[in-house]
């Protein structure tokens, strides 16, 4: 019995949050005019194991929560009460509650009870505004001392009677029956009749064993409802149901005495009334209602009573559950569970041990190329080992680190679906490529930002449903998360289809600022551009949504900060689409090395279209020194990649190198290079560790002979070729 | 690699002496690697120093200063070796086996980096006292001096003591002329 159950609360608390995830997911999936039973089923279950552990570890005000919860559930679920919107909101709203509580009790505080409060009070008038009085409706704050009196008459015709007589064990394998009785009422009015008849002597009385048999009367609930309650024990226990007819009322009434005690004590109150019946039928719905007020009375009787001792220590296990709950879950603030986090610091020198592997793979394998010696062949066998594991160590390295965006996404529908309530506004999210991975850290991080651009999006962007009718659109707007892989880079974007963005009014409320002057003539994308500027909005009014204008610049920033960018479309009428842009800051890259002159560089495979020999028939000269490849039916802008990183090339002339197209930013390019290398998979170190960003560089690696090499950012190149050129080598992307 | 780097042997051996010096009389003492170039000796804080090796070649980073002599591989971690002399606007000279790289750590609001200096010659270890550092003389307001630590007389010659969280801040320059009025001064 005196198992210390905080050992199990890490496990409780993460299955819960579990739960919470999983009962607030199948709740936003809930459409009150049509839903799958199955959906109401899943949540019910979650909120029943949630109630069902915090009950068994003390955390009786959790238990309690979600027992109210559950209610409303179960009646929805068993088809008694018909679904409807408020419903669903009050439940999320639980689930906030629950995840606060929950989190305050694994912190080791005190939870703040008072949300928990009012939810309480609003489920006590959801329940009890029924038109249907199932027996849970009359939970409300004072109805524990009326029920007796007959408070809920309609009850169906006959109950349940249930004789009860638990293994001697019954308390020593966990099972309590206290809890199997509050189970059992919230089917019905309970009634509770003990028998003590083998009570032993007292000096021979075990504290540990169960002596009782118990008479239960039982208003209401199916046969399979009450099977489940005693499924745990059937099997160790007496066990009768049958079902009476008629007559319910008087019995219940005649067996019922004395006022309700209010803990799990008071199942040992028979020891005290002798072979009496007592009703244990009210406990939970008091303490639904004060949770925190118990206990006095019990106690009280118990003091003047002989077996005193036996009393409270068999009742110390249920006992605890409320004397203790305040103070238990200090004790259980035990060190975060490691099961799901992992310290980045382990994960990152792990990496870089995978990155000397790779290295040393890579020496040996030039050291075994140059190597004719009769060991040739087990070298190589050595060899081909050490890559087997050098990628297997390295692939689960990455698993470990790369996840799916569905993390991040997943909080999206929620907020969409809040925030578009608060501002009447019908939208429906969709998001794409959930399954596109991505660093835990680019992850953790990305999310603030898109949770600004969304809002932005919902604010700003999505017009109100009159609006839409009006312009012809869909009552209903589409926000658009989509993320996939492109060039080397994560690509996520949030596209919506409201009005976009208003170009006449950034220009005004930016020549006000005086961001720009009135006579700068700017492109519509360098317009666009102005909304990341600090304290900039257009919103008309300020809501708490947004429209402080403190957004877009922290969004650009934080972006920045990860080494990506965020550039903004926008077709006024159409909607608008924030694309941002993260680069692979942690990860090992296919590579294509290439060499300009003395040095060699490192394209990213993936950017790689083709690589050609330049016939000169191919190259057109445009507007004076612009070379272009005409590639088929696609005319390319020739970059020498010796220019534009400022290296002495072996050749000069276009036909003596080769041209490797490169596509990024949606746009293609021609790398002028002397030469392809080998194509082999580098680790990215970072430049930025110990020197500042280059441009057009995302990063170094180490070849196989110990040099450093640089990796070439693809998108960067484009940049910096558009500026050196002085027009955008791609008119649609590289403005913005 | 690794055999080519330079033992340093006189920091260690240095440093024995100055954990003496602490333990007999409390004076506070700090410990300067100094090396060689153009004649002048100049000191940093051994505490930064993390290495010496002997001078390779860098793979050069496109479009950067010119006293950015590239990056090299220091076991691993990427590391920018900047030329001092030219940092300095002290003329080029041909690097030689003499030619050492010191590799240090320093500073930055970005958190600490691994740097290489080029230097001619590294020279010796020395325990200053606070007395017996000076002030850099005030060279007026177009100079900056927030580079120099301070300047010690160590048997009559002159030391530089470089502040190398400032020195080698990439934003901003000293001036070479004004080093030299510094060193000549």
């Amino acid at each position: 019995m005196s198992i210390d159950l905080s050992q199990f609360h890490q496990v409780f608390f993460e299955e819960s949050f579990e739960g919470l995830d999983s009962m607030e997911g199948g709740l936003l999936d809930l459409n009150p005019d049509d839903f799958d039973v199955e959906t109401i089923n899943t949540i019910f279950r979650a909120a029943h194991s949630i109630k069902g552990g915090a009950g068994t570890f003390g955390f009786q005000v959790v238990a309690d929560f979600t027992h109210v919860v559950e209610t409303l559930l179960d009646e929805i679920r068993a088809g008694s009460r018909a679904l409807e919107a408020p419903h669903v909101d009050v439940l999320l709203r639980s689930v906030d509650c629950l995840r606060d509580i929950m989190q305050a009790l694994q912190d080791g505080d005190e939870p703040d009870m008072s949300t928990a409060d009012t939810l309480k009070a609003e489920f006590v008038a959801i329940l009890s505004g029924a038109s249907e009085c199932t027996p849970e409706s009359a939970v409300s704050p004072d109805s524990n001392l009326d029920e007796s009196d007959g408070a809920s008459d309609e009850t169906p015709s006959g109950h349940w009677e249930i004789y009860f007589k638990p293994d001697a064990d019954v308390l020593r394998t966990g099972n309590e029956p206290v809890r199997m009785f509050r189970e059992l009422e919230s089917l019905g009015r309970l009634t509770t009749e003990v028998v003590v008849c083998d009570v032993p002597a007292f000096s021979s009385l075990e504290p540990e064993t169960c002596y009782f048999a118990w008479n239960l009367t039982l208003e209401g609930g199916s046969r399979e409802e009450v099977d489940e309650v005693f499924e745990w024990v059937i099997d160790e226990s007496e066990l009768s149901i049958r079902w009476v007819h008629g007559g319910l009322t008087e019995s219940a009434k005649n067996t019922t005495q004395s006022p309700p005690a209010t803990t799990t004590d008071n199942n040992q109150q028979p020891v005290e009334s002798g072979s009496t019946s007592v009703d244990d039928s009210a406990p939970t719905k008091e303490m639904l209602s004060e949770p925190e007020a118990d206990l006095p009375e019990p106690e009280q009787e118990l003091e003047s009573k002989p077996v005193e001792a036996v009393v409270s220590s068999a009742a110390s296990v249920a006992g605890d559950k409320k004397t203790e709950s305040p103070k238990k879950p200090q004790k259980s603030s035990s060190p975060e569970s490691t099961s799901i986090r992992v310290g980045i610091d382990k994960i990152d020198s792990l990496i870089n041990m995978v990155g000397e592997l790779v290295i040393t793979q890579s020496m040996l394998g030039q050291l075994g190329s140059d190597f004719d010696m009769g060991k040739l062949v087990r070298l190589q066998e050595g060899l081909a080992q050490l890559e087997q594991n050098t990628r297997e160590l390295q692939e689960s390295v990455m698993r470990i680190r790369m996840l799916p965006i569905s993390f991040t996404f997943s909080r999206f529908p929620r907020l969409v679906r809040d925030l578009s309530k608060a501002m009447d506004k019908k939208i429906d999210l969709v998001l794409l490529g959930e399954n596109t991975e991505l660093d835990k850290t680019v992850m953790e991080k990305i999310g603030d930002p898109m949770v600004h651009l969304i809002r932005n999006s919902l604010d700003h962007g999505i017009e109100k449903p009159a609006d839409r009718l009006a312009a012809g659109k869909p009552e209903t707007g589409t926000i658009t998360l989509n993320a996939f892989h492109q060039g080397g880079n994560i690509v996520i974007q949030i596209i919506d289809d409201g009005k976009g963005l208003d170009r006449d009014r950034i220009l005004m409320k930016a020549i006000e600022n005086g961001l720009v002057s009135k006579d700068d003539n700017l492109t519509d994308e360098q317009i666009y551009e102005l909304i990341f500027h600090a304290g900039f909005s257009t919103a008309e009014t300020i809501s708490d949504i947004s429209g402080r204008g403190v957004g877009m610049d922290v969004v650009r920033r934080n972006i920045q900060e990860l080494n990506g960018s965020v550039e903004v479309q926008s077709m006024p009428g159409e909607g608008s689409t924030f694309t941002i842009r993260l680069p692979l800051t942690l990860a090992i890259l296919d590579g294509q090395l290439v060499r300009v002159g003395e040095e060699v560089f490192i394209l990213p495979l993936v950017s790689i279209v083709e690589s050609l020999q330049v016939d000169l028939g191919m190259i057109n000269n445009v507007g004076g020194n612009n070379e272009v490849l005409r590639l088929r039916n696609e005319y390319v802008p020739i970059v020498k990649l010796h220019e534009l990183l400022d290296v002495e090339p072996e050749n000069y002339e276009l036909e003596k190198g080769l041209l490797v197209v490169v596509e990024g930013d949606n746009s293609k390019v021609g790398l002028f290079v002397d030469d392809l290398l080998a194509q082999q998979q580098v680790v990215i170190k970072s430049l930025e560790q110990n020197y500042q960003k280059v441009d057009g560089i995302s990063g170094a690696t180490i070849l196989g002979d110990g040099k450093v090499a640089l990796i070439v950012d693809i998108s960067g190149v484009l940049r910096i070729a558009s500026k050196v050129k002085g027009k955008p080598v791609s008119a649609d992307h590289q403005a913005a | 690699m690794s055999e080519q780097a330079l033992s340093n042997q006189s920091g260690v051996s240095s440093k024995e002496e100055m954990e003496n010096a602490l333990g007999s009389h409390d004076v506070a003492t700090d410990q300067f690697l100094t090396f060689i170039m153009a004649n002048e000796e100049y000191g940093v804080d051994i505490l930064s120093v993390q290495e010496i090796r002997g001078w390779e070649a860098a793979t050069t980073i496109p479009n950067s200063p010119d006293f950015v002599k590239g990056v090299m591989n220091l076991r691993g971690t990427i590391v920018p070796i900047i030329d001092l002399r030219l940092r300095f606007g002290l003329e080029h000279v041909e690097y030689g086996p003499m030619t050492v790289v010191i590799v240090l750590k320093v500073n930055t609001p970005t958190g600490d980096k691994i740097i290489g200096i080029v230097v001619d010659a590294v020279s010796d270890v020395y325990s200053l006292t606070n007395e017996e550092m000076r002030l850099p003389p005030d060279m007026g307001d177009q100079v900056n001096t927030a580079f120099i630590k301070g300047l010690a007389d160590v048997q009559g010659k002159m030391v530089i003591l470089l502040n190398i969280d400032e020195l080698l801040d990439l934003q901003e320059i000293p001036d070479a002329e004004v080093l030299r009025n510094i060193v000549r001064d």
